[in-house]
């Protein structure tokens, strides 16, 4: 447009204006960065996670990784071909092939065979460390924000509180091998690892429960106390129904951090290798709670840091963090798809 | 003949008879109270009868004290850490309901409420208006059915939510809200219903029939009704009581109030000068 038409409101720059796109762009790349490394972290993961995890013939999926436990691979030369065979697969190779007896074979540990009890011992640990953290954790939050006289101690109580959240895991995992493991004499079980991990996402869950309590009307409180019900009666047909997706939504973060730590697990129940499954070999139903069991993230660890690398090393340690990464996933969906059924089942 | 007072405590066993008096005879008997949030005094040697089955009113400006006074009459004041009433009692039907025989939880059995916003909770509306009778024990369908149908027909709200009684009470209208909070006040069948400002967020025809509803509701019930507007407390109440700096300036019936006011303070309330 030519400058005869200026208008009085025609753009003209100024300091505002230059802040303005600056500031936009800063927030504009800061976003894109974080999508990067997100995408580059996920993409490595999945891109060779799943070379191990899939296969190219049917089923498609590499259905040992998942039914199996680690074993040992051997690496030999056969008839001028190479040869790739776990443990068990090598001995019976042998036994078939008596001339193959005396053959040289070099061995890889845990680079064949499957993470199955890894799973089963995670999905075991996440769900009672859970189901203590909610309880204990909900439990707390309710007396804190229903029941206790607001004061100095209960905020001191909840700073104290806050602060736990801030303790490394390693700390609570040396706290958990001191009280659970050495004194109550728990040894390395089960047992010990779900208080330890409960005790570290505790606070998460009180914390937000509490804001998921506060959250409630207080009209709610009131137009059920004025019916003459009683304080527990409320809390349990009128506040905690309606708590509970806000409850849930908080326990969703803590079962992503209780499946990924490793620290806490690593003194308290994590076992590198054990032949047993968790229901095999059981003489009693308290022999459960005070065994030890594999789990994804320390395995992982193990097989990342543990052992000696070479060429085979590397799809289990993708293949394992490619696994963790889908089953904290579906645990977390089955959570947001359960939290939204609350939700709609209570709007208000 | 030995008959458990209404409002003890079921283990507790004072015994006072219940009697049925006629309207007009005092139910709540307010007795010189003082009444404490921490260290302010929000009410100043308070003392009333509020006669049964009748309409009383409490007026007075913002902060004068009556809805302190209301929620005195059901304990709601419990919930809030650091009150008390510190000299005087309440009584009804001669009962001192700061007694520590008192069960609360049968006081407000008796003692029903309506807030000032409307509050259902967000269930249907037929659960909502059992919500009283299931913490009593009340289970059985057909008997919760007939109590549902008298309710929402005490609260003329019938008509407008039969056909969809197991929808959310929040889908409701503000007027229908607060006229579903007085049917589920009335299901569990109080002596007397508080009021605290019941119609103040509600829009003129809404207003309307919940004031014919009061109406109504007093043939049966003893109310007590907390309002800022004058022109309510003149049309629905037998006895109005004005409040002023959590004093008591003056009670009387409703017609002496706003037409021959004892009270020069009264009268530049009542005609507007005023609060």
């Amino acid at each position: 447009m030519s400058p005869s038409t200026r208008h009085e409101f025609q753009s003209r720059p100024s300091a505002a204006r230059r802040w303005e796109s600056a500031v936009l762009w800063l927030f504009r790349t800061a976003t894109y960065v974080i999508l990067i490394c997100g995408a580059l972290v996920f993409g490595n993961i999945v891109f060779k996670g799943s070379k191990t995890v899939f296969s190219t013939t049917a089923p498609f999926i590499n259905v040992a990784f998942f039914t199996e436990a680690p074993e040992s691979l051997y690496v030999f030369e056969y008839q001028g071909q190479k040869k790739e065979m776990g443990d068990r697969e090598f001995r019976a190779f042998k036994t078939t092939h008596p001339e193959a007896k005396d053959i040289k074979a070099e061995s890889y540990v845990y680079s064949a065979g499957g993470i199955f009890p890894c799973i089963v011992g995670t999905v075991l640990l996440v769900m009672g460390s859970m189901m203590i953290a909610l309880t204990l954790g909900v439990s707390a939050a309710v007396y804190l924000s229903e029941y206790a006289k607001q004061g100095r101690a209960v905020t001191l109580i909840r700073l104290a509180i806050l602060n736990l959240a801030g303790v490394p895991s390693i700390v609570f995992g040396l706290f958990g091998l001191g009280l659970f493991v050495i004194y109550l004499d728990w040894n390395v079980s089960l047992l010990a690892g779900w208080f330890t991990l409960a005790l570290m996402v505790l606070p998460v869950v009180i914390t937000a429960s509490e804001e998921s309590l506060k959250a409630v009307p207080k009209g709610f409180r009131e137009g059920s106390l004025a019916l003459g019900a009683t304080k527990w009666q409320t809390i349990r047909k009128n506040v905690l129904p309606y708590a509970l997706p806000g409850i849930l939504t908080s326990s969703i973060l803590g079962i992503a951090r209780v499946a990924g730590e490793t620290a806490p697990i690593m003194f308290t129940a994590a076992y590198v290798v054990r032949d047993k499954l968790p229901w095999e070999g059981l003489s009693s139903v308290s022999d459960f709670f005070f065994q030890g069991v594999m789990a994804l993230p320390y395995h992982i660890y193990v097989v990342s840091s543990k052992i000696p690398q070479n060429e085979y090393t590397e799809r289990v340690q993708y293949g394992t963090a490619f696994v963790f990464l889908v089953i904290v996933a579906l645990i977390a969906t089955c959570s947001i798809v359960l939290r939204n059924k609350l939700r709609n089942r209570y709007k208000w | 003949m030995d008959i458990k007072s209404p409002f003890s405590s079921p283990a507790s066993g004072r015994s006072i008879p219940v009697t049925t008096s006629p309207a007009g005879a005092t139910l709540i008997d307010i007795d010189h109270v003082d009444f404490y949030y921490g260290a302010s005094q929000a009410l100043h040697d308070i003392s009333l009868k509020i006669e049964e089955k009748k309409v009383t009113a409490f007026i007075g400006p913002s902060g004068c004290g009556k809805s302190t006074l209301l929620r005195c009459l059901n304990r709601m004041n419990d919930l809030i850490d650091g009150t008390r009433v510190a000299k005087g009692q309440i009584k009804i039907r001669g009962i001192d309901i700061y007694d520590p025989s008192v069960d609360v939880i049968e006081l407000r059995k008796r003692v029903g409420m309506v807030f000032q916003k409307s509050n259902p909770f967000p269930k249907s509306i037929y659960e909502n208006i059992t919500y009283g009778l299931r913490l009593q024990g009340r289970s059985n369908k057909s008997d919760l059915d007939a109590v549902v149908e008298k309710s929402l027909r005490g609260a003329a709200l019938w008509d407008e939510v039969k056909d969809r009684l197991h929808t959310s009470g929040l889908g409701l209208s503000g007027g229908q809200q607060q006229r579903l909070c007085i049917a589920r006040a009335i299901a569990v069948e109080p002596e007397v219903i508080l009021m605290d400002e019941p119609c103040s967020a509600l829009d003129p025809i809404a207003t309307v029939k919940v004031e014919e509803l009061i109406q109504e509701l007093r043939t049966k019930f003893t109310i007590v009704i907390v309002t800022h507007n004058m022109q309510q407390a003149a049309r629905c109440s037998d006895k109005t009581a004005f409040f002023y700096m959590g004093k008591l300036i003056e009670f009387a019936d409703t017609r002496a109030i706003f037409m021959n006011p004892a009270n020069a303070q009264t009268e530049a309330y009542v005609s507007g000068r005023f609060g």
